[in-house]
């Protein structure tokens, strides 16, 4: 049974009377707990095809399905981790995770609960030592455990992620694709995530989804990466299979879709 | 290779050693030298500059109004007049004898009734506009326009519209202080960035939740910037429609004073009327500092 289905998603931008079309015919289906990646160079449309998932954009053509029904406007059963951690200033750590969860859980859970269930998800990314913290008096690794804690606390039925780890340093983004991994293990959420890290891809995926050049991106090619769980990053530096999916997306990227300069 | 270098090492360091020996208890910092000392050059670097500029201000006004000819008059003379109204701001000794404090304190209230209702009616409007592309684009230009009119020019439709001083006063007030209110609060609104609305959006927060929780803290600094201009708008619009419509206030007893011949009385209250204007910038400024100091991006 599908649990997200992509069903024939276009979608051109139009401003006056010039329009691109920036996806083409994108087919797509996630099964339940599946952690999908999606990649291609930048500027392909991968963060417009997210948030057509999110419901922030709407597809010119085409819709999406989540357990069936309909999807167009944004909500929290669809939490998205943003490219650029994007926590409200103004607010502590903990009430940026808060703010999420008194909406969701307004009717739901007692205030005590929904206390509880905040510190909970802060612990979850390992932030409850800062959560009287302002995100400009944190780290950018730190801010972007705060996004991805905001995300879990709402319980998603998918969890979208756009390049969370795009802005780090590698050795922090190392340590947190762990604990992405860690947390997909537990909780066996749903998650797509966006990428152009071939590695990041290979080592947290079930499916990597390529896509073409833009304008008028489609689906290059779709790759299982049968890898047992839980993975270790230095074991599967020598795994076959992984060097061979890994050579795939390569491939497929760089000699396939080399990036076309200045389009 | 070694030799000659070793000898001019200890030849330099001989000499230097001591004198440091003489140097080094007298360069001992204390509490007093290291604290203290810097601590009031700094204060007094701040305070001493103004204090001698003022004293020179009135030394020249002294000289140029001391002729017996003078139209205005001298510091010395004013001091003779008025001591009464400079010394003590709170007497009271008769229903229009009263302290400058007290006239200053009617014409606050009557600031403080029209400039509140000019920031909540300003900062709703403001959000409103500020949403609304088109809205913006038909209204910016209007309120440019209204923005120049002078406080003063207000004062006769008031008056005709509401037939009595106080609330004319009052609306004056109001109608000159909310232009810089709206079309701050509305630039502000604009500039929210579009990852705060995702944000939003993604929780699903209602209008009522976005405007406390994302609007007013992301365009608080804007927010603010409006209603420093407008307390100062508002300062200068009480003092000219109270010259006008009479009454206890500040404005109108300078007219007075006017009409009267008291011109020494004026001067005070010119003191009187910069003091106050400075100090509701300055308490604007820093409830602005205090309200938006966690809400810049990082
Ligand atoms: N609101 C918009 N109006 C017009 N064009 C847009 C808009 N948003 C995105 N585009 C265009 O759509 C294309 C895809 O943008 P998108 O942000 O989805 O790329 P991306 O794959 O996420 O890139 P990156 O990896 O750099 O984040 C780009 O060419 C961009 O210029
Ligand atoms: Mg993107």
């Amino acid at each position: 049974m599908t649990y997200l289905k992509i069903d024939h998603v276009d979608k051109v931008f139009t401003r006056g009377s010039a329009s691109t079309e920036v996806l083409k015919d994108i087919n797509l289906t996630v099964e339940k707990g599946e952690y999908i990646s999606i990649i291609g160079h930048s500027g392909c449309g991968k963060s417009t095809l997210l948030n057509i998932v999110a419901g922030l954009t709407n597809a010119t053509q085409g819709g999406v399905l989540l357990e069936d029904r309909e999807v167009n406007s944004p909500g929290p059963d669809r939490a998205v981790v943003f490219q650029n951690h994007s926590l409200l200033p103004w607010l502590t750590v903990y009430d940026n995770v808060r703010l999420g969860v008194d909406k969701v859980f307004a009717k739901t859970k007692t205030r005590a609960e929904r206390d509880e269930w905040v510190l909970y998800n802060l612990n979850l990314v390992q932030m409850t030592h800062a959560k009287d913290k302002r995100p400009s008096e944190v780290s950018g690794g730190m801010k972007q455990r705060v996004g991805i804690a905001r995300a879990l606390a709402m319980e998603p039925k998918v969890l979208l992620l756009d390049e969370p780890f795009g802005a780090l340093d590698a050795l922090t983004r190392a340590h947190l694709q762990d604990s992405v991994m860690a947390l997909h293990q537990k909780l066996g959420n749903t998650i797509m995530m966006i990428t152009h890290d071939v590695d990041e891809a290979v080592l947290l995926s079930d499916r990597i989804v390529m896509m073409t050049n833009g304008p008028s991106a489609k689906i290059g090619e779709v790759l299982d990466v049968p890898l047992p769980r839980p993975r270790k990053r230095l074991e599967l530096a020598s795994n076959t299979t992984y060097l061979k999916c890994r050579q795939r997306v390569l491939e497929f990227l760089y000699e396939r879709q080399r990036f076309v300069e200045a389009a | 290779m070694n030799m000659p270098v070793l000898k001019t090492n200890l030849a330099a360091s001989a000499p230097m050693e001591s004198a440091t020996v003489v140097s080094l208890p007298m360069a001992k910092p204390s509490y007093m030298t290291t604290r203290i000392l810097p601590g009031l050059r700094a204060v007094s670097a701040r305070v001493v500059p103004p204090v001698i500029m003022l004293a020179l201000i009135f030394g020249v006004w002294q000289l140029l109004c001391m002729k017996p000819g003078a139209t205005l008059p001298s510091p010395s003379r004013i001091w003779a007049d008025a001591k009464d109204l400079i010394i003590d701001p709170f007497f009271i000794t008769g229903p229009q004898d009263i302290g400058l404090g007290w006239r200053v304190l009617t014409s606050l209230q009557r600031v403080a009734i029209g400039f509140g209702l000019a920031s909540v009616v300003g900062i709703l409007v403001g959000a409103v506009i500020g949403q609304s592309i088109w809205a913006m684009r038909g209204l910016d230009p209007i309120f440019q326009v209204l923005r120049t009119v002078p406080p003063l020019a207000w004062l006769p439709i008031s008056l005709a519209a509401f037939r009595d001083s106080n609330p004319s006063a009052i609306f004056v007030i109001f109608i000159t202080s909310i232009w810089p209110i709206i079309i701050n609060t509305a630039v502000g609104i604009r500039n929210i960035p579009q990852d705060y609305r995702n944000v939003a959006a993604v929780v699903q927060l209602n209008q009522v939740e976005f405007f406390w929780k994302i609007m007013i803290p992301s365009a608080a600094p804007y927010i603010f910037t409006g209603l420093r201009i407008g307390i100062g708008l508002s300062w200068l619009a009480i003092v000219a429609a109270e010259m006008l419509t009479g009454g206890v206030g500040i404005g109108f007893f300078i007219w007075d004073a006017w009409n009267s011949s008291r011109l020494s009385d004026i001067f005070v209250a010119l003191a009187y009327i910069g003091t106050v204007g400075f100090m509701l910038d300055r308490i604007v400024a820093f409830v602005a500092n205090l309200a938006t100091r966690g809400a810049q991006a990082s």
